[in-house]
């Protein structure tokens, strides 16, 4: 116990003072140890970690000489790629031969992930230096190093945190922050279908793209309108798909668990069932019967458009739209009001029934505020989900039906498109534009991110967390 | 005189509410009962989109003899399986280990890598899957199962919280105990904690085996060789791809929904008391 106090304190001492104070007073070891990782741990005798570090430092250096130093050169100097991929006539042998130009995608893409790598060396690095001055500190005040086996204990209690974290932040760095940053630097680039490596090259534009995005040029049919109505749309549609799934859940949760109503388990199960078929499939299927030659044209003996009517803004595609997420997402809401109501305290009943309450009330000043209390953080993950709720819109609509007055120009957005779906065309039409869709998405990540972070920060899980240990 | 008027009411109530059960379950289960009527419906192969009772109907298994020999779906099938389990066993693991380290230790950076990666989580996932295209072309992965399980798990770390939350419960004088036997961490964590976690495991379990089937847009970029679809990418193919499958394969279509939503249904029914509990435990704590 007491040791570990020292050690807290002497780690408190190294953080607050530094490395640059470790180079001013660490020992020739630490300072040598600035550039040669391991150095210091393998003259006290600390042969594994040393050589590990010395490791991570060759084997990291070689990268950068043989493959990384020039991404990295291309991505700081500002250009993305001269050379284009094409012929050239070879004199000597008299033909033309193919060059291998550059290729800003992959420049991008490497640099990118040279950029992480280089990140993660720097921690390691940073370890390094701190284990030697740490190491002084022990030397100075007498005490022995810690072995390898100590060091390995470590990691398995004070520092367990470490060897659970390592593996899923790497999954994490690599399918995730990677690409990220990588799609966030595109929207500063002029990646389209004018500019796709490796037959044309893309190079940085700055701000521009936010410029054309909130541009009023182009009058209706301009990016800033209808990016607008998009955005709108977006919040309208997320707005109505997350009340009208939680309210609708909630009733049939409060009719079935009514007293006196039996088979509740018959009840449950059926809606339950629709949690079961494949959201694809559901949607699929609906968007099959909806068609205009769909089956319940038929049946109606009607012609209606179901899903590509244009009047009125679209707004019997809008409506059917969020009809059809009623199905797939009620029996979730269904399910997770079930299970909240049985435990909400019968005391509270018991005392508004003595009171004399009807039912009505009791449903307004009791139910409804304890649900909404409770259920506050899945309605705003629930929020967050819808604006980006892709298939619903994808598979019924596919975004449509087409408006040239309010959404044609080169925008490429459709009237029922989200900003998500719009983003998905932009990359996947046949005239694709990525950098507009990467301005797309740093949007919906603006928006998304402040929204959760707000809420989650503000409910009272995130200051609670310890509340019922 | 009152107890007659209130039971008459309550009876009243009592027969509006089944009449509502009853509306809205039929609008439930109705799209249902289509699917599976189409499933098992081998007409004449015109009018199969728009009539319901074609002259000349029959019933019978021809789709799914249909379904698996004339297409790959027992290949897809496979495929599906075996994405499904290995990157649900990773996932389980991913989002246990973080969750874990997250709710018990105490460490630096705990709350700041807590809002990280509830911010990471709020990129749409497709805007960066060009990119994880490239970065797995570059590690030569593309149009293998392997990749999939690596995108499919890479990111569990991201939706830590619902167990996160079921951790903040469990009390911590046990594990204080057991550290004062002398037990070390990873032991307090494989013999105390994940015990006791049994409900998020089986919900996490379920909710991760279940993905892989229900995913197509990841499919459809990473994988492009018909032998390495899922079932997901493969049905949407059947009816997708070209102007007339619709017509030619929405039987069959539907016979192999059918085959999927059996197995999802299977599991989801064997399993649904703890998917509840793990549902609203998220809700609860966030």
């Amino acid at each position: 116990m007491v040791l570990e106090r020292v050690s807290v304190k002497m780690k408190k001492r190294i953080r607050k003072n530094g490395l640059i104070h470790a180079f001013k007073n660490g020992s020739y070891a630490t300072r040598l140890s600035f550039f040669i990782m391991g150095f210091g741990q393998i003259t006290r005798g600390q042969i594994a970690k040393g050589v590990f570090y010395m490791l991570i430092e060759g084997i990291f250096l070689v990268y950068l000489i043989l493959f990384g130093g020039r991404y990295i050169g291309h991505l700081f100097s500002g250009d993305l790629g001269r050379r284009l991929t094409g012929e050239m006539w070879n004199e000597e042998l008299q033909i033309f031969e193919k060059i291998k130009g550059d290729n800003s995608f992959l420049i991008l893409l490497y640099g990118v992930v040279s950029i992480v790598l280089i990140a993660l060396f720097l921690l390691v690095w940073a370890t390094n230096v701190k284990g030697n001055y740490e190491n002084d500190i022990r030397v100075q005040k007498g005490e022995s190093l810690t072995t390898f086996r100590e060091d390995v204990r470590t990691l398995l209690n004070e520092k367990f945190y470490i060897p659970l974290l390592a593996l899923p932040f790497i999954g994490l760095l690599v399918f995730t922050v990677m690409p990220l940053v990588f799609m966030l630097l595109i929207a500063f680039t002029n990646y389209d279908y004018a500019h796709t490596p490796p037959g044309k090259l893309f190079d940085w534009v700055g701000f521009s793209n936010f410029k054309t995005m909130f541009s009023l040029s182009g009058g209706t049919s301009g990016f800033a309108l209808v990016f607008l109505r998009v955005l709108l749309w977006t919040f309208v549609w997320a707005f109505f798909a997350t009340f009208t799934n939680y309210f609708l859940g909630l009733i049939i949760a409060l009719l079935i668990n009514k007293k006196g109503i039996r088979l509740k388990v018959l009840w449950r199960t059926l809606f339950v069932m629709a949690i079961a078929v494949p959201q694809f499939v559901t949607l699929l299927l609906m968007q099959k019967i909806l068609d205009g030659d769909g089956i319940l044209n038929k049946i109606l003996g009607t012609n209606i458009l179901w899903l590509s009517d244009q009047r009125n803004f679209a707004l019997l595609p809008r409506l059917m739209i969020i009809l059809v997420n009623i199905w797939i997402g009620v029996p979730h809401s269904l399910l997770l009001c079930s299970g909240i109501l049985l435990n909400i305290p019968t005391d509270y009943y018991e005392a508004a029934k003595i009171d004399g309450a009807s039912a009505p009330k009791i449903f307004m000043n009791i139910t409804l505020p304890y649900m909404l209390h409770i259920t506050a953080p899945y309605l705003i993950t629930q929020f967050v989900g819808n604006i980006n709720n892709f298939n619903v819109i994808w598979l019924l609509t596919g975004g449509g039906p087409v408006d040239n007055v309010y959404y044609g120009g080169g925008t490429q957005a459709q009237s029922t498109d989200l900003l998500v779906t719009w983003l998905y065309r932009l990359t996947t039409d046949q005239n694709p534009k990525y950098n507009v869709a990467s301005v797309i998405g740093i949007i919906i990540f603006v928006i998304c991110a402040t929204l959760s972070l707000i809420t989650f920060n503000k409910t009272s899980a995130a200051k609670s967390e310890e509340a019922f240990q | 005189m009152k107890t007659t008027i209130k039971s008459i009411t309550k009876h009243f109530s009592d027969i509006l509410t089944y009449a509502l059960l009853i509306v809205l379950g039929v609008a439930w289960i109705l799209p249902i009962v289509y699917l599976i009527y189409t499933a098992f419906r081998v007409t004449p192969s015109t009018g199969i989109i728009n009539t319901l009772f074609p002259s000349g109907l029959r019933l019978g298994f021809g789709n799914f003899s249909r379904l698996f020999q004339d297409t790959m779906f027992s290949t897809w099938l496979a495929n599906t399986i075996l994405v499904a389990v290995c990157s649900c066993a990773l996932t389980t693991a991913f989002i246990l280990m973080v969750s874990y380290a997250l709710s018990r230790l105490r460490f630096r950076f705990r709350k700041p890598i807590m809002n990280v990666l509830l911010v990471l989580g709020m990129f749409p996932g497709f805007m960066s899957m060009i990119a994880v295209y490239f970065i797995l072309k570059a590690m030569g992965l593309t149009n293998s199962l392997l990749a999939l399980i690596m995108v499919y798990s890479g990111s569990a770390a991201l939706s830590y919280y619902i167990c996160k939350g079921f951790f903040d419960t469990v009390p911590r004088a046990m594990e204080e105990a057991a550290i004062l036997d002398g037990a070390s961490q990873p032991m307090v964590f494989w013999k105390i904690i994940l015990p006791m976690a049994k409900p998020i495991i089986v919900y996490t379990v379920l909710t991760s085996f279940i993905s892989p089937w229900c995913d197509f847009i990841f499919v459809n970029t990473i994988i492009s060789d018909r032998e390495k679809y899922t079932v997901s990418l493969g049905l949407y193919k059947m009816i997708n791809a070209e102007k007339n499958s619709f017509n030619d394969n929405f039987t069959v279509f539907c016979a192999g929904a059918f085959v999927v939503g059996g197995i999802i249904v299977t599991l989801f029914m064997s399993m649904q008391r703890y998917y509840v509990e793990g549902v609203t435990s998220g809700a609860v704590k966030g």
